[in-house]
C-alpha cells in the first residue's frame, strides 16, 4: 500500500499548496476554481490536456462529494474495459510466453528479471530469452538478472536475429517443459517502422509454434515520460497487439499520469508497476493507490 | 499529432484575419491554441503560464506587417520568444586550458548517459583527439561491459572499477591515469539515479568533487514529461550543471522538456541525441527545437525563404498552368529546381504544416529528387509535354539515359499523375486565385 510514499516525499513544494487549494475548491462547489486547480494538478501529473478536460467535465456539473466523484471517475478510467477483470497473473500455457517491448531504457530488461524472480519464487520453471541482440552488453545484463533470479537464460551472440533467438528459446522452453518464457527485446522508438516490423516478426515466429504464443505482450513504459506515452501505446499496439502496460520508475517523483491519457485512447490495462531497481521492486498495479498518489 | 496541432493553430489564426494592430482579444484567442500545443508537447504547466504572459505582453498592440496575416505575425512572435528562451547561441563543450578536459555525465536511469558518452567520445576521436572513458556505473548489471564494448568500437581507452571500488575512486584514478597518458578528453559515465535518492545524490556529489569536471552535463530523455523540472532543479542543486543533453529525439516526442529545463535552470541545451548509433549526435538548434515544440513546422522560415528564393514570375506562371491543368513534366522539373533553391528537401518538408499528410510515395528525399531530375532531363521535349506517348521502349531508353531503372521511371510517372490529380482537386477548392500555400494563413 505504501509504494508511492517516495512519490509524495520528493514532490516540488508548489504541488503541496496546489493540492490543498484543490481540496478547498472541491468542497466549495465553485466550478471555476475547481476547473482551474484541477487542471493544474492533473497536467502537472502528466495526465495531459485532453484527458484532464474529460475528467474535469465529468465531475464539474455533478452533484455529490466531488472528491469522491473525482476519484471514482479516475478509477473508472483505469479499471474500465479490459481492466475490469482483476489480473490473476496466471500462467495459461506450458510454457506461458511473455513478450516485453518498449522504448530504449524504459526498463524492459529489469522488468524481465523481476518477473522471472517473481514466478521462480512460486516454484515455476522460468526461462529468459535475450532478444536484445542490438545494444552493447544487453545480453550480459539479462544474464546477470537470470543469475539473480536463479533461472535459465537463452541467448545467441550480439548482432544475431532477434526473431531467431525468440524462436529457438521457445523451442527449448517447450522441450524442457518450462512454465514460463520471458522474451526481452531491444529498445526501439515507435516511429521507426522498420524496427517495429522487426518486433512484429518476433511475434510471427513465436506463432509458428502455435497461435497462442505469446500469451501476453506488455509495453514497458517509463513513468517519467509525458504525452509521448500515447504515441507509444498506439504504435506498439498496432505492431504487436499489446495485452497490457507495465509502468516503471514510479519510485521517483513522476506521477505516471500519462497512463490516464493512454487509457482514454487505447484500452490497455496496467498490470504491474516498477518501484525500484531491486529484484522485488515490482508490484501488481493498484488503481486506488495510483489515484491517491496522483491527487496528493 | 504534429498535424493535429498545426491544423488547430491554422484554425485559430483564421479568426485573426483583420488588419492593423494585434488586439488583446485576438492575441488571447490565438495564444489559447499555442498553450494547448505547448502543454501537449510536455512543457511544464508553470513554464507555459509564464511564457504566454510574456508573449502576450509583447504581442498586444504590435502593428501587423502588410505582407503577412495577423496569425502569421503572432506565430512569429511566439517563435522568436521560444528561440530566445531556448538559448540563442550554440553552446559548445568548454575545453580545459590544461588537458585533459573532464566531462561528467549525470541523469536518471535509462536516460541515455552511456550511449551519449560513446557519441561524445566518437565526435572528438574523429577530430583526432584522444578520449578516455570512465565506467562509473557500478550498479546496473553489465553497465561497465556496455561502455567497454562501445569504447572498443570507437577506439577510446577505458577505466573500469575494481571489485567493490566506489565511483569517486574510479573517477579519480582514471583522471590521473588519463593525464599521464596525455589524453585530451575524459568522459565520466555514472549510474542512473533518481533525484530523490539521497544516497545516490550524495554519491554523485562526491564524484563531482573529486573529478572537478570542466563540464557537467545532465542527460535527459527527450520524452520526459512534467517531472523534467523537478529532475533538473534537483540535480542542479547538488552538482553545478553546465548544460543538458536531450536524447531520443529521433522519436516523435515534441520535446517540451527542453523548454522547461532551459527556463528553470537557465543552462543551455548542448547536444541532441538522434539515434542509437555512435554517430547520431547533433548540436542543439534552438530554432529547430522551437518548431518542433510548437508542432507546426517553421511557418515563418518558410515564408521568408519562399519570398527570397522563388522566382515570383515563374511561380505565377506555374500557378496559372496548374489552374488550367496544363501542368507538364517540364513544369514539374521546374518546380523541383525551385524547391532545391530553398534548401534540403527534408528541411522544406519539415517547414510545411501537414507535409506529413502527403501520400507515401511522394515523400521524396534529396537523392530521389536528383534521380527525378535526371529522368526528366532524359526525355525529349515532346515526351515531357505529352507523357502519354511514353511506351515501354521509350521508358527503357529514358532509364538507360538517366542511369535509373524502368521501375523508377514508372514510379515517377505515377507520382506525376498523382500530383496532377491533387492539383485538380486543389484547383477546384481554392478557386480562381489558385494559391498554393494558404494552409497557414
Ligand atoms: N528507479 C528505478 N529504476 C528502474 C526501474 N526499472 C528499471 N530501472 C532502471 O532503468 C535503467 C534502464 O533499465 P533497463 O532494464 O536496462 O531498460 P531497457 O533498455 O528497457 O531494457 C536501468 O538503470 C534500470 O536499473 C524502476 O522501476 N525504478
Ligand atoms: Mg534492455
Amino acid at each position: 500500500m505504501s509504494f508511492f510514499k517516495n512519490l509524495r516525499a520528493g514532490l516540488a513544494k508548489t504541488r503541496d499548496g496546489l493540492v490543498s487549494s484543490l481540496k478547498k475548491a472541491v468542497q466549495k462547489d465553485n466550478n471555476e476554481d475547481l476547473r482551474e486547480t484541477l487542471e493544474e494538478v492533473l497536467i502537472m501529473g502528466d495526465v495531459g490536456v485532453h484527458a484532464a478536460d474529460r475528467i474535469i467535465e465529468s465531475i464539474a456539473g455533478r452533484e455529490g462529494d466531488r472528491w469522491e466523484l473525482l476519484q471514482q471517475e479516475m478509477l473508472a478510467i483505469l479499471g474500465g474495459g479490459n481492466g475490469a477483470e482483476p489480473y490473476t497473473a496466471e500462467l495459461r500455457g506450458k510454457p506461458h510466453v511473455i513478450l516485453l517491448v518498449g522504448t530504449n531504457g524504459s526498463g524492459k530488461t529489469t522488468t524481465a528479471g523481476k518477473l522471472a524472480a517473481k514466478y521462480a519464487a512460486q516454484g515455476k520453471r522460468v526461462i529468459l530469452a535475450a532478444g536484445d541482440t542490438y545494444r552493447a552488453a544487453a545480453i550480459e545484463q539479462l544474464a546477470v538478472w537470470a543469475k539473480r533470479a536463479d533461472v535459465e537464460v537463452i541467448s545467441q551472440e550480439r548482432g544475431s536475429d532477434a526473431a531467431s533467438v525468440a524462436y529457438d528459446a521457445l523451442t527449448a522452453a517447450i522441450a524442457r517443459g518450462a512454465d514460463l518464457l520471458i522474451v526481452d527485446t531491444a529498445g526501439r522508438l515507435q516511429n521507426r517502422s522498420n524496427l517495429m516490423e522487426e518486433l512484429a516478426k518476433i511475434r510471427r515466429v513465436l506463432k509458428k509454434h502455435g497461435e497462442e504464443y505469446p500469451h501476453e505482450t506488455f509495453l514497458v513504459l517509463d513513468a517519467t515520460i509525458g504525452q509521448n506515452a500515447l504515441s507509444q501505446a498506439k504504435l506498439f499496439h498496432e505492431a504487436v497487439a499489446l495485452d497490457g502496460l507495465i509502468v516503471t520508475k514510479l519510485d521517483g517523483t513522476a506521477k505516471g499520469g500519462m497512463i490516464l491519457a493512454v487509457r482514454q485512447e487505447v484500452d490497455l490495462p496496467v498490470r504491474y508497476v516498477g518501484v525500484g531497481e531491486g529484484i522485488d521492486d515490482l508490484m501488481p498495479f493498484a488503481p486506488e493507490d495510483f489515484v491517491k498518489a496522483l491527487l496528493d | 499529432m504534429f498535424e493535429e496541432i498545426s491544423s488547430k493553430l491554422d484554425a485559430a489564426f483564421k479568426k485573426l484575419r483583420g488588419r492593423g494592430k494585434l488586439n488583446e482579444k485576438d492575441v488571447t484567442a490565438g495564444l489559447r491554441e499555442i498553450r494547448l500545443a505547448l502543454l501537449e508537447a510536455d512543457v511544464h504547466f508553470k513554464v507555459v503560464k509564464e511564457f504566454l504572459a510574456n508573449v502576450k505582453e509583447r504581442a498586444v498592440g504590435q502593428e501587423v506587417l502588410d505582407s503577412i496575416s495577423p496569425g502569421q505575425q503572432l506565430v512569429k512572435i511566439v517563435n522568436d520568444e521560444l528561440v530566445k528562451l531556448l538559448g540563442g547561441q550554440r553552446a559548445p563543450i568548454r575545453l580545459a586550458s590544461q588537458p585533459p578536459t573532464v566531462v561528467l555525465l549525470a541523469g536518471l536511469q535509462g536516460s541515455g548517459k552511456t550511449t551519449f558518452a560513446a557519441k561524445l567520445a566518437q565526435r572528438y576521436i574523429k577530430r583526432d583527439k584522444r578520449v578516455h572513458l570512465v565506467a562509473g556505473d557500478i550498479y546496473r548489471p553489465a553497465a561497465a561491459d556496455q561502455l567497454e564494448q562501445l569504447a572498443k568500437q570507437i577506439g577510446a581507452s577505458i577505466t573500469r572499477g575494481e571489485e567493490g571500488e566506489l565511483p569517486d575512486s574510479i573517477a579519480a584514478r582514471a583522471i590521473k591515469k588519463a593525464a599521464g597518458d596525455l589524453q585530451d578528453l575524459v568522459i565520466v559515465d555514472t549510474a542512473g539515479r533518481l533525484h530523490v535518492d539521497e544516497d545516490l545524490m550524495k554519491e554523485i556529489e562526491r564524484v563531482h568533487a573529486v573529478a572537478k569536471p570542466d563540464e557537467t552535463l545532465l542527460v535527459v530523455d527527450g520524452m520526459t514529461g512534467q517531472d523534467a523540472v523537478n529532475v533538473a532543479t534537483s540535480f542542479q542543486e547538488r552538482i553545478a550543471i553546465d548544460g543538458f543533453v536531450l536524447t531520443k529525439m529521433d522519436g516523435d516526442a515534441r520535446g517540451g522538456a527542453a523548454l522547461s529545463i532551459r527556463h528553470v535552470t537557465g543552462k543551455p541545451i548542448k547536444f541532441v541525441g538522434t539515434g542509437e548509433g555512435v554517430d547520431a549526435l547533433e548540436d542543439f538548434h534552438p530554432d529547430r527545437m522551437a518548431n518542433r515544440i510548437l508542432g507546426m513546422g517553421d511557418v515563418v522560415g518558410l515564408v521568408e525563404k519562399a519570398a527570397q528564393s522563388v522566382d515570383m514570375e515563374k511561380a505565377a506562371h506555374l500557378a496559372d498552368r496548374m489552374r488550367r491543368q496544363q501542368f507538364t513534366l517540364d513544369d514539374f522539373a521546374d518546380q523541383l529546381s525551385q524547391l532545391k533553391k530553398m534548401g534540403p528537401l527534408d528541411q522544406i518538408m519539415g517547414m510545411i504544416p501537414g507535409a506529413a499528410k502527403m501520400p507515401k510515395g511522394m515523400k521524396v528525399d534529396d537523392k530521389a529528387m536528383g534521380r527525378t531530375e535526371a529522368i526528366i532531363s532524359s526525355m525529349t521535349p515532346l515526351e515531357r509535354s505529352e507523357p502519354v506517348i511514353l511506351n515501354g521502349s521509350r521508358r527503357k531508353r529514358i532509364a538507360r539515359g538517366s542511369g535509373t531503372s524502368v521501375q523508377e521511371v514508372n514510379q515517377l510517372l505515377k507520382q506525376f499523375d498523382m500530383i496532377k490529380k491533387m492539383m485538380k482537386k486543389m484547383g477546384g477548392k481554392r478557386g480562381k486565385k489558385g494559391r498554393m500555400t494558404p494552409r497557414f494563413q
